[in-house]
């Protein structure tokens, strides 16, 4: 049995939990995963800016804090800290490790910016999965362009005897799989066992989210949520597996938290698609095992797709959203009139916008409709309102129009002390497919 | 037949990938996931969802789990930075599942 422990569910989660999992008991491998959708884009300007960056600052701070625990304990590192640099954040970690021949392994080749122009040239359209478009259409405004990699190339690093693998996009799944690759010796395709490591990794790729974080039953009995434990697989050669957390932490593993973190942004639970497999969630069987831990048995997987994820950043106008406060009596008609008037001056100054989109907080932002009327009674209620377009200059008009409502619109509002709202780039996201033949996974590795 | 909030029955979680929305809806107990399964159906979803909801519905079974699926296509406003909405990512739309009316005999 192997213990692989998630430490980090995105990029801005706790930066104690990593340190808690090294520390509160024993783990074999940590993983970490730092890489959202929009990510690569932030970490492509930070290069673009400084050579020596683009990566997961973050990553590297927590192997200095935990460099003596990582490395007295032998604790295999895994993490896709490595956003559009992976090879200076290996640098990075070396440096902050301090000691002398540590084998840290680099999985490259993701990164396939440069050669967009090739692939389209080469018949390659790729087309975004959300509207059929060829990328041509965006191409100029394109800022990343990353290629998701799987567990093969993880477990590569491993057999080669990394003790640090750090890769740049790799799906969140494939951290957790390509220990148990390395450890169990999986055929690449042994479908079923690929899939019980695939879906291992989905339980647990947002942190405490299969913990008790976030979990609707019985949330208020959930103990200690200020010290709550991140998950922990004890994964099993024939591919059941126990999710679990180190003992006197807080949170609550149930199989009512394990179903809501399995239904997590699933589409088809019969073709979870990743690199390295197609996994089965209709085959998932989950009992208590005890406190706290939870066991997977019978899953089934079907043999890989032919095709990789491609994950493409591009530019897409601006935006900016702003907030009103309004007060009893009348807060939401208040509310109300000054989204008018708001509206009124916008047109008055001809501006338009792709979207303009006002929300009421505090009576029906989340469930729109569903929230039915607010009461007259209501105590207060918060104006949100956004726009976006291509036009910079007009959302930057927008937002010196909220600020005067605060003297010439409805009474009793107040500002919420923010002042007049930024204007943002808009960074969206343009999934597509690529053959697997046309880029390769890259492997390197190098002792500090 | 009396109506009960589906809360009483089931929990849920929901997500996002792009500009769909994921629910995922379980029932409490096994014997509650046959009437989720008979009464919720994609189009009681869809019109639950009118006003947010302005793509198709798609219900996906899992009765391991004693869970249900549901994809509810453009429902966030262009999703992920697109978006301007306060819950960009569709965060709350379990809860709003929830809210729905369904029958059973007794409890």
């Amino acid at each position: 049995m192997i213990r692989i422990a998630n430490g980090q569910g995105f990029w801005g989660d706790s930066l104690e939990a990593p340190l808690e999992q090294i520390r509160r008991g024993p783990i074999d491998y940590l993983t970490l995963d730092y890489l959202a959708e929009i990510t690569m884009s932030i970490l492509q300007k930070q290069r673009t800016r400084d050579p020596r960056a683009g990566y997961a600052r973050d990553f590297v701070e927590m192997v200095a804090r935990g460099a003596r625990d990582i490395l007295d304990r032998k604790i295999k590192v895994v993490a896709n800290a490595g956003g559009v640099n992976p090879r200076a954040c290996r640098d990075a970690v070396a440096k902050a490790l301090d000691t002398r021949g540590v084998k840290l392994a680099v999985v490259a080749g993701d990164d396939i910016l440069h050669r967009l122009d090739e692939f389209i040239r080469g018949g390659f359209p790729l087309k975004s999965l959300d509207t059929g478009e060829p990328l041509s259409n965006i191409l100029p405004a394109v800022q990343s362009a990353n290629v998701y990699f799987g567990a093969a190339p993880i477990a590569e690093a491993l057999d080669k005897g990394a003790q640090f693998v750090i890769t740049g996009r790799c799906t969140d799944t494939g951290l957790v799989l390509g220990p148990m690759i390395h450890e169990f010796k999986w055929a690449l395709d042994d479908w079923n066992k690929l899939a019980a490591g695939t879906i291992a990794g989905h339980t647990v790729e947002c942190g405490a989210q299969c913990t008790g974080g976030n979990c609707q039953v019985d949330w208020e009995s959930i103990p200690d949520l200020a010290g709550i434990g991140y998950p922990i697989i004890e994964a099993s050669a024939d591919g059941s597996f126990v999710v679990t957390k180190h003992a006197g932490t807080g949170g609550r593993i149930t199989v009512a938290s394990i179903k809501e973190q399995l239904l997590y942004e699933l589409g088809d639970p019969r073709g979870y698609i990743t690199p390295d497999c197609v996994a089965d969630f209709t085959s998932i069987r989950l009992e208590q095992d005890g406190p706290n831990r939870v066991r997977f048995s019978g899953i089934e997987g079907k043999p890989a797709t032919d095709s990789y994820k491609v994950s493409i950043s591009y530019s897409a106008g601006f935006k900016a959203i702003g907030m009103l406060a309004y007060s009893w009596p009348d807060a939401y008609q208040k509310a109300q009139a000054a989204d008018r008037v708001l509206r009124q001056r916008l047109d008055r100054l001809g501006l338009s916008f792709d979207a303009i989109r006002s929300e009421f907080v505090g009576a029906n932002a989340c469930h729109g409709p569903l929230a039915g009327e607010p009461s007259s009674e209501i105590a207060e209620v918060v104006l949100r309102v956004g726009v976006r377009g291509p036009d910079k200059a007009a959302i930057e008009r927008f937002t010196k129009e909220l600020a005067p409502l605060a003297l010439n619109g409805p009474p009793t509002v107040t500002g919420l002390g923010s002042g007049r709202p930024k204007v943002e780039e808009i960074v969206a996201y343009w999934p597509a497919l690529i053959p697997k033949t046309c880029v390769a996974p890259q492997v390197s590795i190098q002792e500090s | 037949m009396p109506l009960i909030q589906l809360r009483k029955i089931a929990h849920a979680r929901s997500g996002d990938k792009g500009d769909t929305a994921n629910v995922g809806l379980i029932a409490l107990k096994p014997e509650y996931y046959p009437i989720l399964a008979d009464q919720v159906t994609a189009a009681r979803v869809k019109k639950h969802f009118e006003g947010i909801c302005f793509g198709a519905v798609e219900r996906f079974e899992l009765p391991n789990l004693g869970a249900l699926n549901f994809l509810l296509h453009e429902s966030l406003d262009g999703g992920g930075t697109l978006s301007l909405k306060a819950d960009a990512q569709g965060k709350t739309y379990s809860a709003a599942l929830l809210r729905m009316e369904i029958e059973v005999d007794s409890l």
